[in-house]
């Protein structure tokens, strides 16, 4: 697999780490009812298709990615920086 | 007062010599890593311009400007080697200082590029990797910085702790790169 | 039998290689196959499960017969193709699958006995009883498995991983492929070239007539020498591609070193990862066999392989040759091989009533071989027309049945070929892979025209893929006929017909299989085991399908195939494995104080990447545990040093540095005094605890982080996620320097003493008070100090740029010595931080809570957190759950040991009685008696009460007393000195 990122281009994905879905990037506020918690660290739809995940450019920039690929094709259909996806 | 003496993390690894490659220390100099602050990249760049006459690298580049060059090194972070940066630097991008955080290794010869793909998952090729690149990637197992200056050299920096993984892993690809040639195996590109 | 000694036009020297301990002479060039084909040896081996005699099938690395060992030692590989092996001076190849000698095999008694060894013998016979399956039955039919064995010994001549890039990969260097990669060059392209074989121009010969100027035979070498002289293009011969993977990722392995003997330097073979924008496939087709009674004989191969084995070899494999073909394309390759020396005698039998005889040969039309002799290679062949039979003399026969185009690759990313009824073949499914363009034989096109147009248009539709505007230069001219054919699969006639030789797999057994309902493709496979040998059924899949259909009575279309995967070919664990053996499997870190911790004589224990001393052995000293305890008094006494740089340091720098932390940490740090350094606690956001540390504030917007050892890199990932994905508004910057500065702690009542006599400047309690930090200089060299403490006494870390980390190290211990102290390990460091209670990894080992080791005070009730919501949740705070304690032997002598389980002493030791478990353990010079930290339910609730620890594993039991888990110095009035 082939993730294009922003800063170095399209790299292997033996550079970088999946960490699982983009959900972990939107956390509820403090004061959040326990469902919102356990939907956040728990609950993951499984999707067959298009899916948004984190990935870590470890062995290269450092950079988290926002990663859009497809489960089913393995097609990789884009990547941005977490922060300019966080703003 | 006593003195405390100065250890290179290659003291007694280097330089090497396979086949038409070669292995050596790069001059250790200074290293300083040039981190802009939130939104400032462009004001760093401008304070780096007139203080040591570079700008500050777009993502993959090195630039050269006398003895002090600056390397892209990852997400908001470049390395400005060959100097201490100025003070002026101070206000628009954090200053740490790398210069014994890493194993500086130069590796040259026309079979440079053979040798560093046994290793480095990335391009090198002269088309993907110009002259004045730097690239954030890995050698073998290890993160590392790669620059090109130029030609059939590239230089490459490894954490110091790493330094002896390093020359064991580029002293055995070199010598398999060499083997080809020795034995009249085929050598592809 | 050799007719030419000549390779490639040139005269070729003699090369002498051994076959089961005969010399066999051979020639420069040869492979196993075609050396022994010269010396008249067609039998190579015994079948896998009857034992059968076997020859030589083919001349590629589709081969499913000749199977062969070669080499000795640790080089050997067993299952080697004798079709692919090329020989070299001193090359030992053995045969595989007999027990005695090949001629006189004692295990062909399975032969005799086929009739109740059909398919599913061994899900039939060795179901009962159930006692025998491990005992009896394994054993058994390993033994009777066949295929060759590794050597057992480790070591031997490596092989390599390497990266490759390039715009356009052509796979294959027939002419279709040649045409590609002449197309891509000349558009400026960048192009790799991978040819399996060990020369270019796959299955053309003389049969194909003229391309342009040339003799067919001869345009692929010819054009192969202009391509490797044009810069852009890479030529990979003796590389066979063996997957295909997402985004242009494709495998291959290189036989780089494999016809060569082996040597201490150049690879065996080569493992590729090869990068293309754009890719073509030019695999071409495989030859397809009849199934015909007795058609496994030695003696009987492909006629491809026959012309490939004369045209390149100078090998005629036999003096009386048959062909059985039912295509015009076998006409074609006899008629041209009849002109040539040793070819005189040829019969071709063809089912066609109207097949025409193309050259000078005897034709035998609209007949077909039903039966063979001959016991240890084919002797006569059995033919019928209409209704009458008639023997032939005959010591090989070729078989030509059409063609199977190698659509493998294809299949790869889970397309599944089409079967093409008009042309009775399966292609590959448009768009089966993104960027891979079937031209050619692979694609279904036989006539030597439509390979060089397919293989040119390939290239333009790649190079247009890749944006590129090529012109398409005019193709020479070439023959468009690809002859006819006709599909015969198997041939009516009693008697067991082959179709997997690899595995001995019959038309009957295929039949039988769908007999007894295995009807699907994929269930026929594994009850047959049809192509599920080495081959994985290259020459035999399409027709055992072909039969199934047939005995379903349904088409091939709907039958379908079973799955290609990927390695198309073998390959062998040392070449993925390549490059990880001994130093090679993961990097080692040294600490800059390695070579003078040597120098004493410390082993080393790894911790993670690292290497760190165990202990310091002194004179008299023989055990580790002797050095321990010293080194424990020793710190408790005087002074010790130890190399602590391992542990991850982070400088962390902005405006926002201090409420980054607040984010990160459970307590507080933007209210940390500059100066100063605090214990901070670090949570998941699951509520868990992540890691522990201190982090010091060197100036106002400037910290600098501690993390263990182990975590340090987890603990970056996570800050780098917290600081782009969480906190983007945040002005932060931090980068790790735990390679910039080598640290040393210097630890016990004199470590003051110590400090003074390298500092510049001496310090005093006022300055450096306990968690103070600062700059310093030693030996007027610019560093840090932080009075911190992990042993519980007065202690210092010293930070040095990393260069003079060696001469600070050598000078510390020496002054200690001076002091009556020294080095220290990390034994007596798990001792003396186990007699404060501190925790390491072994404690926070990711499924702990700050409340279960009694750090809940520090949650911050005024600041939101990583983890603080989780880890206020009603189970996480659960006084029953597993909390952190001390136990101590309630007999002094007690054996205390991580990794026990913790029992009431009433309870019988069962999983249900389960209270804890031990983490750490220590022998307290200090105290005389082993300590332990545990989490144990209830835990401190349950101090002064008696516990039993059961070590199941080493049968150890130990009554212990549940104790505070700080067993030294309670106050802590050392440390603060």
């Amino acid at each position: 697999m082939l993730i294009p990122c922003p800063q170095c281009g399209p790299r292997d994905i033996r550079e970088f780490t999946c960490k699982g879905h983009e959900t972990y990037m939107h956390r509820p506020s403090p004061a959040a009812p326990p469902e919102a918690w356990d939907d956040h660290l728990h609950n993951r739809d499984n999707p067959a298709g298009p899916t948004r995940e984190m990935w870590h450019h470890v062995a290269g920039c450092g950079a988290w990615l926002v990663v859009e690929r497809n489960t089913v094709t393995h097609a990789v259909t884009g990547a941005m920086l977490a922060r300019e996806v966080a703003r | 007062m006593a003195e405390l003496i100065a250890t290179s993390p290659l003291r007694d690894l280097t330089p090497i010599t396979i086949g038409n490659v070669t292995l050596t220390e790069g001059i250790p100099g200074q290293v300083w890593a040039v981190l802009p602050w939130r939104g400032a990249t462009e004001a760093a760049s401008t304070a780096l311009q007139s203080a040591h006459g570079l700008p500050f690298p777009a993502p993959g580049n090195l630039h050269k400007a006398g003895s002090t060059r600056i390397a892209w090194a990852g997400l908001d972070q470049a390395f400005l080697l060959g100097t201490t940066p100025d003070t002026a630097l101070a206000a628009h991008a954090a200053l740490i200082d790398q210069s014994d955080a890493w194993a500086h290794l130069v590796l040259s010869g026309p079979a440079t590029r053979e040798v560093l793909a046994r290793l480095v998952p990335v391009d090198l090729a002269p088309a993907a990797c110009p002259k004045g690149s730097a690239r954030r990637t890995l050698l073998g197992h290890m993160s590392c910085l790669i620059l090109h200056p130029g030609g059939d050299t590239f230089e490459i920096l490894v954490f110091r702790s790493m330094a002896s993984s390093a020359v064991h892993d580029l002293t055995r690809a070199m010598t398999a790169v060499a083997a080809r040639d020795l034995r009249g195996a085929q050598t592809p590109g | 039998m050799r007719v030419s000694s000549t390779w490639q036009g040139e005269s070729a020297a003699s090369v002498t290689f051994t076959f089961n301990g005969q010399r066999v002479t051979g020639r420069a060039g040869d492979t196993v196959a075609s050396a022994l084909l010269a010396n008249d040896i067609r039998l190579v081996g015994r079948s896998f499960k009857y034992h059968r005699p076997r020859g030589i099938l083919t001349a590629g690395s589709e081969e499913p017969n000749a199977l062969v060992t070669v080499g000795t030692g640790p080089d050997r590989m067993p299952n080697v193709r004798a079709t692919v092996q090329e020989i070299y001076q001193g090359l030992e190849v053995v045969s595989q699958n007999h027990i005695g000698p090949l001629h006189r095999d004692l295990m062909a008694v399975n032969d005799v006995l086929h009739p109740f060894l059909g398919a599913g013998f061994y899900y039939k016979t060795f179901m009962w009883p159930r006692s025998f399956w491990e005992r009896v039955y394994e054993p058994l039919i390993r033994r009777a498995a066949g295929l060759g064995a590794l050597s057992g010994e480790a070591g031997g001549a490596t092989s390599e991983k390497a990266y490759a890039f390039c715009d356009v990969l052509v796979i294959g260097a027939g002419i279709t492929g040649i045409m590609a990669a002449l197309t891509a060059a000349e558009a400026g392209a960048d192009v790799i070239l991978a040819e399996d074989a060990m020369v270019a121009g796959g299955q053309t010969g003389p049969q194909d007539g003229q391309i342009g100027d040339l003799a067919a035979g001869d345009w692929s070498q010819t054009r192969l020498d202009q391509l490797r002289a044009i810069p852009n293009v890479r030529v990979m011969l003796r590389t066979a591609v063996t997957g295909v993977y997402d985004d242009g990722s494709f495998a291959a392995l290189e036989r780089t070193g494999l016809h060569l003997p082996p040597g201490p330097d150049l690879p065996r073979e080569t493992f590729w990862r090869i990068r293309a924008k754009q890719a073509v496939l030019a695999t071409g087709a495989l030859e397809r066999p009849i199934a015909f009674p007795g058609n496994d004989r030695p003696g009987i191969m492909m006629t491809s392989a026959i012309a490939t084995y004369a045209e390149r070899f100078g090998v005629v494999p036999g003096r009386r040759i048959a062909v059985f073909a039912t295509c015009d394309h076998a006409h074609r390759t006899i008629a041209a091989l009849a002109r040539q020396q040793g070819f005189s005698k040829l019969t071709v039998i063809d089912p066609r009533p109207d097949a025409v005889a193309l050259g000078d040969y005897r034709l035998i039309a609209g007949a077909e071989v039903i039966g063979t002799r001959g016991r240890l290679g084919l002797r006569e062949i059995t033919i019928r027309k209409g209704g009458t039979e008639q023997r032939l003399e005959a010591d090989c026969l070729g078989l030509s049945g059409g063609w199977n185009p190698s659509v493998h690759l294809t299949c790869h990313l889970g397309a599944r070929p089409v079967w093409d009824e008009a042309r009775a073949m399966f292609l590959p499914a448009p768009g089966a892979v993104p960027g891979l363009h079937p031209a050619g034989a692979c694609n279904g096109t036989l006539s030597v025209a439509g390979c060089l147009r397919e293989g040119q248009a390939a290239a333009l539709t790649a190079l247009r893929a890749m944006g590129r505007k090529p012109r398409a230069p005019a193709l020479p001219d070439a023959s468009d006929d690809p002859g006819r054919g006709r599909t015969l699969w198997a041939v009516a006639a009693k008697g067991r017909a082959w179709l997997d030789f690899a595995n001995d797999v019959t038309t009957k057994d295929v039949k039988q299989a769908a007999q007894e309902g295995f009807t699907s493709v994929e269930h026929m496979k594994r009850y047959t085991t049809q192509g599920m040998a080495p081959d994985q059924g290259k020459s035999s899949n399409i027709g055992a399908l072909a039969i199934l259909a047939d005995a379903t009575g349904r088409t091939i279309s709907t039958t379908g195939t079973t799955t290609f995967r990927p390695p198309f070919v073998p390959v062998t664990l040392k070449a993925m494995g390549a490059g990880a053996e001994g130093k090679g499997f993961a990097p080692e870190r040294l600490t800059t104080s390695h070579a003078a911790t040597l120098a004493r004589g410390a082993p080393m224990i790894e911790a993670g990447l690292w290497y760190r001393p165990s202990y310091f052995p002194a004179k008299g000293e023989t055990t580790w545990q002797q050095s321990c305890d010293r080194e424990v008094r020793m710190v408790r006494a005087t002074v010790g040093v130890v190399d602590v740089s391992t542990l991850g340091k982070i400088e962390i720098m902005g405006q926002d540095a201090g409420a980054f932390l607040d984010f990160l940490y459970t307590n507080t740090f933007s209210t940390l005094p500059v100066g100063r350094a605090r214990y901070g606690l670090m949570l998941r956001e699951d509520g868990h605890v992540m890691d522990d540390g201190t982090s010091a504030r060197l100036a106002p917007e400037h910290f600098v982080m501690t993390t263990t050892t182990a975590a340090a890199g987890q603990v970056m990932a996570h800050m780098e996620f917290t600081a782009q994905a969480l906190r983007p508004d945040l002005d932060v910057r931090f980068l790790s320097v735990t390679e910039q500065w080598a640290q040393f702690s210097v630890a016990g009542p004199l470590s003051r003493e110590l400090m003074n006599s390298v500092l510049d400047d001496p310090i005093d309690d006022t300055a450096f008070p306990f968690m103070g930090c600062g700059a310093v200089k030693v030996h007027g060299i610019p560093a840090r100090l932080f009075r911190i403490s992990f042993s519980g006494e007065r202690a210092y870390e010293i930070a040095v740029p990393a260069r003079y980390g060696d001469a600070l190290y050598r000078d510390l211990v020496a002054r200690a010595e001076v002091l009556g102290g020294g080095a220290y390990g990390m034994e007596a460091l798990n001792v003396l931080r186990l007699e404060k209670g501190f925790i390491t990894h072994a404690e926070i080992h990711g499924r702990v809570t700050a409340f279960d080791i009694g750090m809940q005070g520090m949650l911050s009730g005024k600041k939101d957190f990583i983890g603080k919501a989780a880890a206020g949740r009603p189970g996480l705070l659960d006084p029953a759950r597993e909390r952190l304690v001390g136990l101590k032997p309630v007999d002094p002598d007690g054996v205390l040991t991580a990794g026990a389980r913790l029992f009431k002493p009433e309870d019988p030791p069962e999983a249900r009685n389960d209270q804890g478990y031990v983490t750490s353990v220590g022998q307290s010079p200090n105290l005389g008696h082993m300590i332990a930290l545990a989490f144990l339910r209830h835990g401190p609730e349950r101090e002064g009460h008696e516990i039993m620890m059961i070590d199941a594993l080493r049968g150890i039991r130990t009554k212990v007393e549940v104790v505070p888990p700080v067993f030294f110095d309670r106050e802590g009035g050392r440390a603060r000195g």
